[in-house]
């Protein structure tokens, strides 16, 4: 059994402590916003908030994160209320298939809090994630609209 | 894979054998007997209104982010005169359509068909609802139903000022006599409310909260989970497996092979699954394929450039008397490789089996295929089996094939009675594709001595998307879809340029992997072929490269618009800022017309920056200039990625890349700054999803043997010394 904090509830999993973070939210907590798509830390569909910090969880395993606050995309909005970033992924007509947008606005949520006016420049250092429908044009508009919001 | 009819319906799975393949079934009635459903105020089958005043719109298309269930919702309800903000939707049952006579037509989504190929049954349902709902509020009123118009869902009796709302007599409009939809009369697009305006999609607030549920993310009571692996060189076949091995492993609940081609472990998690799976060990008979290498496969369509062949694409004049009477002669040889789709959602599907019955949850670009893959693959039949589709996390051809839901129900057959969740891991996505063609192409072209083009020929060597899935559709063993884009005439691809004597044929040289429809399918490497190429004639002609075509495209005038408008936005031959260069392209296929501008530059060490691209696209018409200019600027990441990154290789009868890390895709740093021109010319209805892919990567090699003078010809460019940021 591993205790995990996430979006502010506590799970105990019986998982083993090697079991990558993603497959313990989505299969043992049961949280399926958090995707799958690749298992080697390179798409970053899979992105999470480990006390505040963007988390690959496909390589993340369970036992680094026991006891630290985990936060998913369905964690992001408090009482419904959206946060900047979503409100402007709808804005800005962000997705298209989806798919790769929770590990995306995970990512950028966790740049808008360490630069919270971010230039283009930074926006091409920190954002690495992979979207097979292509964008990127809106997410970078996106950003910084909530940036400016 | 073609389906073998042992069912009680064997027309319909014929049927969807070829509409799997991507080509319209040349039907179709656009609704037929109404109010089919007890309960349901439906006015026809693609109109529900309830007395709310809720509409909601059928949608016998597949939604892989794409937005064509926006756009057919937009056009349903522009006709209906639907009040927009109560417009809502739900996904046809496939076997509905099989019930009520193909009511829904195809169901198919490929070849950028969703729109362009339904827009008139579904505004014709639209309409007819409209009719119906008029006709039940002018009866209450007792007065003409030609005193009363529709606007917003609500139905207004002009003389009296008498206003009521589509829910309120929705139940007396559905037992009026539909329409016959011949009848109606369509909206002029140019009085269009809803339909042509950049509306917001109807999905999107779900996709930014994690509440989008993907077919990956089924859970059913009981579900047990399943990870598979198929023989790593396609054509092989399981010859023994060890499941003792692993049967004591945490979780792990069944060891299985699959259709004799694959192993899979069912376990309770799909982690523990796939760890098990890893640790099986499998003996596999390779077949024949092992020996297959990217070296014996260069080397067969090499053999195939200079090969007799009798499939001829395109052919007008004397080629030969052209090249022989040259005054100057351009010769190029290009290649273009495999590709993988890596949709981000991996491939899923997930079945419970009973001994009646047969249920399968997937996402899908052809739910009627993966219905008729369901009926074969449980041997029950088409009445005891159910499909329930779901959102797709991305399709671009490769959801239009059914091999995964086969084995998902081929697992849960296994283990009667328990929901099993087949997923793929991306290494199997990688490695078990339908690939994008491997084709080989050389051109040769003669120049008069004014150094106008007076002969192209274009011969072709490669792989054939139809010998390898659908060769019911090959034409005396021709494949017509390999001459994409190089037509003569016809309005799904035709060539832009009038050259008094050609030839285009193809050597058909087929490989062991399974080749697969691509978003773009060949009309990617053959934009590539012949737009690369007239920019060398071009060159070699000592003229501008878009002054090289507008001479040629005199015959072709909607080529020339589009190209034109490209040229136009992207201010081409104005000066550039210094190390920046331009290259164009222009083509036509699934019935739009497309042109880009790329500027580019590249470092003295190789490094492409894409500055900007502009994407013109002549489609006809716009249902969503929104969804369009989306389209547009994930064609050109889409391929981009093929061209920059992408490319498949094989070794041993394998394919090399397994994972995102040698399989690349385009990420934010890379991406251009994207400037759509939407130039819809009306009187035909062109696709979206697709079209601008063809021209994404010739306009930027063309840009970039503009910066560097080389001319690159074999692909992935990161192979070629150039690389990005």
């Amino acid at each position: 059994m591993i205790s995990l904090t996430i979006n502010g509830k506590a799970h105990n999993v019986d998982v083993e402590p090697d079991t990558p973070l993603l497959w313990a939210i989505r299969e043992n907590v049961g949280l399926t916003g958090t995707k799958y798509g690749c298992g080697v830390a390179q798409c970053g569909s899979c992105t999470v908030h480990v006390d505040g910090v963007a988390m690959r969880s496909c390589v993340t395993p369970v036992s680094s994160v026991a006891g630290k606050k985990i936060t998913t995309i369905e964690g992001l909005a408090e009482n419904g209320v959206l946060t900047k970033v979503q409100q402007a992924w709808i804005a800005n007509e962000v997705p298209q298939c989806g798919y790769c947008q929770s590990g995306m606005i995970m990512a950028v949520a966790a740049l808008l809090k360490d630069k919270p006016k971010p230039t283009d420049a930074d926006i091409n250092d920190a954002i690495t994630n992979i979207c097979r429908c292509g964008t990127f044009q809106q997410v970078r508009a996106a950003i910084h609209a909530a940036a400016n919001a | 894979m073609n389906y073998v009819p042992k069912i009680d319906r064997r027309s319909f799975v014929i049927g969807t054998a070829a509409a799997g393949a991507g080509f319209s079934l040349g039907m179709s009635l656009p609704f037929g007997e109404a109010h089919a459903q007890q309960g349901t105020p439906e006015l026809n089958a693609w109109v529900v209104v309830k007395p709310d005043d809720t509409v909601v719109v059928r949608i016998a298309r597949s939604e892989m982010g794409q937005g064509a269930l926006t756009g057919l919702c937009q056009l349903v309800a522009e006709e209906l005169e639907a009040d927009w903000s109560k417009v809502t939707w739900e996904y046809v049952d496939p076997r509905e359509n099989v019930r009520r006579k193909r009511i829904y037509g195809n169901m198919n989504s490929t070849g950028s068909n969703a729109i362009r190929q339904s827009h008139d049954y579904v505004r014709r349902g639209g309409a007819a609802a409209r009719q119906m709902l008029i006709q039940a509020a002018a009866a209450e009123w007792k007065v003409p139903a030609s005193e009363c118009t529709a606007a917003n869902s609500i139905i207004t009796h002009t003389p009296s000022g008498r206003k009521t709302s589509y829910g309120k007599v929705v139940n007396a409009a559905v037992k009026i006599e539909p329409p016959d939809p011949k009848s109606l009369t369509l909206k002029d697009p140019k009085v269009w409310k809803i339909a042509g305006k950049p509306i917001a999609r109807l999905d999107t607030r779900a996709k930014v909260t994690g509440e989008q549920k993907y077919a990956a993310d089924t859970q059913l009571p009981g579900m047990l989970n399943a990870a598979i692996k198929a023989c790593p060189v396609r054509g092989g076949k399981v010859v023994s497996f060890d499941a003792a091995k692993v049967k004591g492993m945490k979780g792990v609940k069944n060891v299985l092979a699959v259709g004799g081609t694959a192993v899979a472990v069912v376990a309770d998690t799909w982690w523990h699954a796939k760890t098990a799976l890893d640790a099986l060990p499998v003996t596999w008979d390779e077949g024949p394929g092992a020996k297959v290498s990217s070296a014996t496969i260069e080397a067969t369509l090499k053999e195939g450039l200079e090969a007799e062949t009798p499939f001829i694409g395109n052919r007008a004049g004397d080629i030969n008397a052209a090249l022989a009477g040259a005054a100057k002669k351009v010769e190029a040889t290009y290649a273009y490789p495999y590709q993988n789709h890596a949709c981000m959602e991996p491939l899923n599907a997930t079945a419970r089996y009973t001994a009646d019955k047969c249920e399968v949850w997937t996402s899908t670009q052809n739910a009627e295929a993966v219905l008729a893959a369901a009926v074969e693959a449980s041997g029950l039949p088409f009445n005891n089996v159910e499909v329930t589709v779901v959102t797709a996390g991305g399709g671009f051809g490769r959801r239009a094939r059914t091999d995964y839901v086969t084995q998902a129900v081929q697992i849960a057959r296994q283990m009667p009675g328990t929901p099993i969740k087949l997923l793929w891991s991306r290494e199997e996505d990688m490695t078990q594709g339908t690939y994008h063609p491997i084709t080989m192409c050389k051109l040769t072209a003669s120049l008069d001595a004014n150094n106008n083009l007076t002969g192209l020929r274009m011969r072709i060597s490669g792989q054939s998307i139809l010998a390898g899935i659908a060769p019911e559709r090959l034409d005396k063993g021709r494949d017509p879809a390999t001459f994409q884009g190089l037509n003569a005439g016809g309005t799904e691809g035709q060539i832009g340029y009038d050259i008094p004597n050609i030839l285009i044929d193809h050597a058909m040289r087929n490989p062991h992997l399974t080749p697969g429809f691509w978003r773009g399918v060949n009309n990617n490497q053959n934009a590539i072929y012949l737009e690369c190429f007239i920019d060398e004639v071009a060159h070699a002609a000592g003229q501008d490269p878009l002054a090289f075509r507008r001479k040629m495209m005199a015959k072709h005038p909607r080529h020339l618009a589009v190209l034109n408008a490209a040229a136009e936005k992207a201010d081409y031959g104005k000066p550039l800022p210094k190390g920046v260069f331009r290259g164009i392209a222009q083509q036509m296929g699934y019935g739009s017309y497309v042109a880009a501008v790329a500027e580019v530059s590249v470092s003295s060490d190789g490094l492409l920056t894409i500055h900007r691209i502009v994407g013109a696209t002549d489609s006809g018409h716009v249902v969503n200039p929104a969804s369009v200019e989306r389209q547009i600027a994930g064609s050109f990441v889409y391929g981009l990625s093929a061209i920059l990154y992408g490319g498949c290789t094989v070794k041993d009868g394998r394919v090399e890349q397994t994972n995102f890390d040698s399989y690349n895709s385009m990420r934010m740093a890379a991406m251009p700054k994207v400037e759509s021109v939407l130039v819809p010319s009306g009187g035909f209805w062109g696709g979206v999803g697709e079209p601008t892919i063809f021209v994404a990567a010739p306009a930027v090699l063309n840009a970039i043997f503009a910066a560097t003078g080389k001319r690159i010809r074999s692909f992935p460019l990161k192979d070629q010394g150039i690389r990005t940021a």
